[in-house]
């Protein structure tokens, strides 16, 4: 499973303390926004493999190396790179964050033409809202036009504008992460059908630990349904952390109910929540890391709930299939 | 004939004290009205007296005092306010902020202006409500490094508690932070120690675990997710997340505001059923009365989790009813005694 002898890598570069190694903490080892303040500066390439489903890693790399000056070995940091993540703190002074981006992307192109660039216009929740657009639409254009006169016409770079203190961090890094997952349209239909035949607004697939959702359906991604299911994520995984305890085997258990213990002790997690509003989010297991999630508006969703087991169970069997032939 | 089940209210004043900054509206806020700690940021300085009037449960009127920290306040408040502030109070609710240099018990030459002011508190305390309850919230906790952090809690509340006065064996200390479980701890404990009848909810809870063989039931209030009650079975108390009343109040709270964000809708009536099935265990959160929630945990397996969603839709009714003997009771209370 997977790509073979090449793991996918992603690098997540940035001038220092533009705030790579929170981001990095708070989407993939779950720490809590306001505990970045205690992290000290990074001074090592720290190496994390997340997202095991597709062997992912990312490289945090320390802020004040110059990684392109011919002293490091640039081949074992930059090969078998799908994509590279450039933070950029929007609320200090930008202007040598996009230099030096462009200088590393004109470096680059040549080498590694596969690359693909995602600039993180971060720390965008301490910019007043008057300024945000501003500050990013700014940030945008003279990146482009550095780009533009450096010969690069329409380079592969993305914007996102983050914060770790926010849902967007999560959605930018979906974003990236489902640029790199090479049966993306695969998912993407097996999603439709699901969404069509069991009337879903929305659905996706999570990754459980990080959040970020590796395929969705292609109807248009709003952030409030993706910071609901997250949301819901969180809930469910949290209370599942309460009572998952080791119980004792209770002492007399019958030939017949021992095989429906097993039965029972087998099943996948599935969880529900009902608005009050007549709003419904599903959730169901897929495999040790992703999970499906889908939104729904259907007021009668509980009595149709056969039909969506089994259409789902069907989807299950069909992406695990797909997952397995990598 | 008139029916006379009017709702008996039993009002109760609560004291929200302590100094300017040390978090008291931001707490009160989060746990009583619907922000996160994210919102709470935008809070301003609290002027004089800030009060609040909070439902809980149906029969429970609490009478939030927020009281401004600032000096000129707390001058006023030990002067000629005095009997209108601390009088008639069924709860103090003292607030210290852990990273003020003024907070500590005054050795080395260090400044205990904060405890000093807390024992002024304490002593118009004993002259105006001297049956008042106490509690004490360290808080900002999260600030504290965590390898500090039980050194911390020790050395202040021995401080806190040197300073109480006659209060000093029956104060409870509470170690909290906006930012984590800690504070549903601290209030709901506080709030459970001001709600009237407990035993005859806690009796209804225990026939639903019965019916349900569940491992766990617990009772939450429907606005704040605070803990009323709950019962275990043999198996339940093994359970080793101690902490996992306060968390699970944690959790559904963030949860229910993240959904009121998107429905768009400040109803605090958000969900009607949250449900989980696993491998090991189910569980179900419903809607019971007007006023509160049930969790449910019991063991897995499709066909059990259809009989807890009749038996809890069974107890509904039974619920209400001892709802409103609960709020009787009180007036029955009184007859009784001939007032």
């Amino acid at each position: 499973m997977g790509f073979g002898k090449h793991k996918p890598k992603m690098l997540l570069m940035g001038l220092k303390r533009s705030g790579k190694s929170s981001i990095s903490n708070v989407v993939f080892h779950k720490m809590a926004p306001h505990e970045t303040l205690f992290l000290e500066a990074t001074t090592a390439i720290q190496k994390q493999n997340v997202m095991k489903f597709m062997d992912f890693q990312i490289w945090d790399l320390p802020g004040q190396i110059d990684y392109l000056s011919s002293s490091l070995d640039s081949n074992s940091v930059f090969s078998d790179v799908g994509g590279i993540v450039w933070v950029i703190d929007a609320q200090d002074n930008y202007l040598e964050p996009i230099s030096r981006f462009t200088s590393a992307v004109v470096a680059l192109t040549e080498l590694y033409p596969s690359i693909r660039y995602s600039v993180f216009i971060h720390k965008t929740d301490s910019i007043t809202e008057d300024y945000r657009e501003d500050t990013i639409r700014d940030v945008m254009q003279k990146i482009s036009d550095e780009l533009f006169d450096e010969g690069l016409e329409n380079p592969p770079v993305s914007y996102f504008p983050t914060s770790i203190y926010d849902h967007t961090i999560f959605e930018a890094f979906s974003k990236v992460i489902q640029g790199l997952v090479p049966q993306l349209p695969t998912y993407e239909t097996l999603l439709d059908t699901v969404a069509a035949s069991c009337r879903f607004q929305k659905v996706y697939i999570f990754e459980v630990t990080s959040k970020v959702y590796i395929a969705s359906d292609t109807k248009p991604s709003d952030l409030s349904s993706y910071e609901l299911c997250s949301d819901f994520i969180n809930a469910i995984m949290d209370m599942y952390g309460l009572y998952s305890w080791d119980r004792p085997k209770t002492s007399s258990i019958s030939p017949m109910d021992d095989e429906r213990h097993q039965d029972v002790g087998a099943q996948t997690v599935e969880a529900m929540v009902c608005s009050a509003r007549g709003n419904t989010v599903y959730l169901r297991e897929l495999n040790a890391f992703l999970v499906f999630i889908g939104v729904s508006k259907e007021p009668n969703f509980q009595k149709e709930k056969a039909m969506v087991d089994y259409n789902i169970q069907m989807f299950q069997n069909t992406l695990l299939r797909v997952l397995d032939r990598g | 004939m008139e029916t006379s089940k009017k709702v008996k209210q039993q009002k109760k004043k609560v004291l929200l004290m302590g100094k300017s900054g040390a978090g008291k509206s931001s707490m009160r806020s989060i746990i009583f009205s619907n922000h996160v700690a994210k919102d709470v940021r935008r809070l301003g300085a609290t002027i004089d007296v800030d009060k609040k009037r909070v439902k809980f449960l149906g029969n429970l009127l609490l009478d939030i005092w927020d009281c401004g920290g600032q000096d000129a306040f707390t001058e006023s408040y030990l002067t000629s306010q005095k009997s209108y502030v601390f009088g008639d109070v069924g709860v103090l609710i003292y607030v210290f902020d852990v990273e003020s240099s003024d907070f500590t018990d005054g050795a080395r030459g260090h400044s205990d202006r904060d405890l000093q002011t807390y024992g002024s508190i304490i002593a118009a305390l004993d002259e105006y409500s001297p049956n008042a309850r106490i509690f004490t919230l360290v808080h900002k906790m999260d600030l504290v490094a965590n390898e500090y952090r039980n050194e911390v809690i020790r050395s202040k509340t021995a401080a806190i508690t040197a300073r109480s006065g006659r209060f000093a064996r029956r104060i409870g200390t509470y170690a909290t932070s906006i930012w984590d479980e800690t504070l549903y701890r601290a209030w709901g404990s506080i709030v459970n120690s001001l709600i009237p009848n407990l035993d005859i909810v806690e009796e209804g809870l225990k026939d639903l675990q019965r019916v349900t063989e569940a491992e766990e039931v617990v009772l939450f209030e429907q606005n704040t997710f605070l803990t009323v009650t709950r019962v275990s079975s043999e198996i339940g108390d093994e359970n080793p997340r101690g902490d996992r009343y306060e968390r699970l109040s944690n959790i559904i709270k963030t949860f229910k505001n993240s959904l009121s964000g998107y429905t768009e809708s400040n109803s605090s009536h958000q969900f009607d059923s949250f449900t989980i099935k696993t491998g090991i265990f189910n569980l179900i959160i419903n809607r019971l009365t007007y006023n509160t929630y049930v969790l449910v945990v019991f063991p897995p397996g499709e066909a059990e989790l259809q009989c807890a969603r009749l038996n809890i839709l069974s107890a509904k009714d039974e619920f209400a009813r001892i709802e409103s003997v609960a709020e009787g009771a009180d007036d029955d209370f009184r007859n009784l005694r001939g007032k």
